[in-house]
């Protein structure tokens, strides 16, 4: 009896799962597809692409395109490559990442372990952050880095993308918190830690979820960030960013589509790389709230 | 000189009073139970008493010092708290060192501290787990290694045992008691439970919406309960109460009572006199499931014995005892039988009620009587 509902719902579900396995593969083909243009064509030699189709495999296998764009693809009038970029974006998206988060985790520390008067109120306009478009930041921006001296300067995208980043992580570390239980906190007052030792101690040994999903968040949005950086810098030191789309835009007669597409994944390189490796802390991050230490 | 001395302690949390006016003078060396339901105010008292908030109005002295604007670490206090709330992040060692490494001890010392705490709650093997690889009881006990470990003039117990399972409950309670006893720490102690409260405390304060209600050593608090309230608060089952007019009886008074049309007395023992002035009004008569039982012969002629036959309701056995329902008048009474002499739902019980210990209260005040 118990047997045969078992084989008849195993029967009823199996139609089903193919049809799921199914719609996934081709949602798979569908996200990889671009991907997959991208590298073969990166690695064709220019008349092949000319010549074939678009995804067709290459014949011969190139890396001419990848030099081309890392070190001698000119970007305007200098053509020196992306590389120089490359190091530009990360000597501000480092930076700028690990002084977002770690003030977003020691706002959300304050947020919920020393509750003042008005910190849901401070709570609530700090996420208004998370709406503001860039766009309208962008004059006041421009007026306060001056005022500050940082225009057109690494420092200054780095405090650009802190502020900008500010909501985000403090909302990140925030919701984190508030699922720690309170009476660990009240043990280590009673225990005669202060506020810095624990923080140090007790609350950041247990951030280690949200802090990658907060990198992971942060690297991406900087990383990615097109409009700060081709408004608050210029010439060399734009970020890459900015540097791609001047590469793709600049041409001299023949439109090299395989150095534009080694160019583009250079410049996505990075936030993969960091998916890669971070990703499945992301996804146990973002479910963090279920799960207790 | 006190160990703890709380005056006319007052809390109030958004315009709703939490604690109003608290008084109490804990002994250097006394084990104090705070017992109460829930949100009466006996957890917000041990937070303000451990620092972890701060009183609207009067004092705390811990030992000889006012220390109501000291932070908790420097009360000379240590908490267990009602999760345990270990540093999930460290290990057992680390967990007890905390505190240590905080007061800045030398780490020979600490290291010396550690064995002997490890030593007197036998967590020597558990050292170096972390707080998830412990259970329920191991993470208890490291909990209260680390409030020893901090040799404190005050221990502050949160509900440490409310998060056990039963048997390990029972097993912790009379851990902490031998400890208490080895340590002769103050110790005040916060439960629900009010069987906790009787087996541990030196003394129990019983609270109800924000006040002590009655203070006084587990005996007093179950034999003469202060009012209404305490009596059917501490023990289980609860202890019984009819409301009855006052009669004067030939020798003494009692309470007046109908069993099917039939108007029977209860001798009332309690009234030194003062009873005079109750004759004719109605009182709140007490007696506990334990002071009902099966016949005694030896104790039949006394003056506080009645005996009543009274179908029987219900019957539930708990092993030593058989607890039996029945009722005079529509008001159900539970009785403390001897299993060899009950008797099925329907038919009729002979219940001896031995009033010697039994307890008037004013239906008014609700305040004992005598």
């Amino acid at each position: 009896m118990i047997d045969g509902v078992g084989i008849r719902a195993l029967g009823a579900l199996k139609p089903a799962r193919i049809a799921i396995y199914l719609l996934l593969g081709v949602a798979c083909l569908y996200f990889l597809l671009p991907l997959f243009v991208m590298i073969i064509t990166s690695v064709k030699p220019l008349d092949e692409i000319r010549a074939g189709n678009l995804i067709s495999l290459p014949r011969t296998i190139t890396f001419d395109a990848w030099h081309k764009a890392w070190a001698s693809a000119c970007t305007g009038v200098r053509c020196e490559g992306l590389h120089g970029y490359f190091w530009n974006s990360v000597s501000f998206v480092v930076p700028a990442v690990v002084i977002s988060t770690l003030i977003g985790a020691i706002n959300g520390y304050v947020l919920t372990m020393w509750r003042f008067k008005g910190a849901d109120v401070l709570f609530m306009l700090l996420m208004f952050g998370c709406f503001i478009p860039f766009q309208a930041v962008l004059l006041p921006m421009a007026r306060t880095l001056g005022a500050l001296g940082l225009a057109n300067s690494i420092a200054g995208l780095v405090f650009v993308h802190v502020v900008y980043g500010l909501a985000f992580t403090t909302l990140f570390f925030r919701n984190y918190y508030v699922t720690l239980p309170d009476a660990v906190i009240k043990a280590a007052k009673v225990d005669g830690a202060g506020f810095s030792a624990i923080f140090r101690r007790i609350v950041l040994p247990l951030s280690g979820p949200i802090i990658v999903v907060t990198v992971i968040w942060q690297f991406t949005q900087i990383w990615n960030d097109f409009l700060f950086g081709v408004v608050f810098s210029s010439g060399e030191r734009q970020p890459i960013t900015a540097a791609l789309n001047n590469l793709v835009n600049t041409s001299t007669g023949v439109k090299e589509y395989n150095v534009d597409m080694a160019a583009a994944i250079i410049a996505a390189l990075p936030t993969l790389f960091v998916y890669v490796v971070a990703g499945r802390y992301f996804l146990r991050g973002l479910t963090s709230g279920a799960v207790k230490g | 000189m006190g160990a703890l001395s709380i005056r006319n302690v007052r809390k109030s949390y958004g315009g709703v009073e939490v604690l109003k006016g608290i008084d109490l003078d804990i002994e250097d060396g006394e084990f104090m139970i705070l017992v109460g339901s829930s949100g009466c105010g006996k957890s917000t008292l041990l937070a303000l008493i451990a620092g972890l908030d701060s009183l609207d109005a009067g004092e705390i002295r811990i030992g000889n010092r006012v220390v109501n604007d000291l932070p908790p670490k420097d009360r000379d206090i240590a908490m267990v708290f009602q999760a345990y709330s270990l540093y999930p992040s460290m290990t057992v060692r680390q967990n007890i060192s905390f505190g240590m490494e905080m007061r800045n001890v030398p780490k020979d010392d600490r290291a010396k501290t550690i064995d002997r705490v490890a030593q007197i709650l036998r967590i020597g093997p558990l050292l170096d787990r972390r707080p998830s690889q412990l259970s329920g009881g191991q993470r208890q006990r490291v909990a209260m290694g680390r409030a020893i470990a901090r040799d404190p003039a005050l221990f502050l117990f949160d509900e440490p045992l409310s998060n056990l399972d039963a048997k390990l409950r029972i097993e912790m309670r009379t851990e902490i008691k031998r400890l208490h006893q080895r340590l002769g720490t103050t110790i005040v102690y916060v439960t629900h439970d009010q069987i906790e409260a009787m087996t541990l405390g030196d003394r129990i304060a019983v609270m109800q919406a924000g006040a002590i209600q009655q203070i006084g050593t587990p005996q007093e608090i179950y034999d003469r309960p202060a009012n209404l309230f305490v009596a059917g608060f501490m023990g289980s089952p609860p202890m019984n109460f009819l409301h009855a007019p006052v009669v004067a009886l030939g020798c003494g008074f009692g309470v007046a009572l109908e069993l099917k049309g039939h108007k029977i007395t209860l001798p009332a023992v309690n009234g030194h006199g003062e009873l005079k002035d109750w004759v004719g009004k109605e009182v709140v008569l007490g007696i506990r499931p334990e002071q009902i039982t099966q016949k005694v012969d030896s104790l039949l002629g006394a003056s506080y014995i009645r005996t009543l036959t009274l179908p029987v309701e219900v019957v539930e056995p708990t092993g030593p005892d058989t607890l039996v329902h029945v009722s005079i008048d529509a008001i159900g009474l539970t009785c403390r039988v001897h299993p060899s002499f009950t008797k099925p739902p329907g038919e009729g019980i002979e219940l001896m009620f031995d009033l010697s210990k039994a307890v008037l209260f004013d239906p008014k005040t609700e305040a004992r009587i005598g």
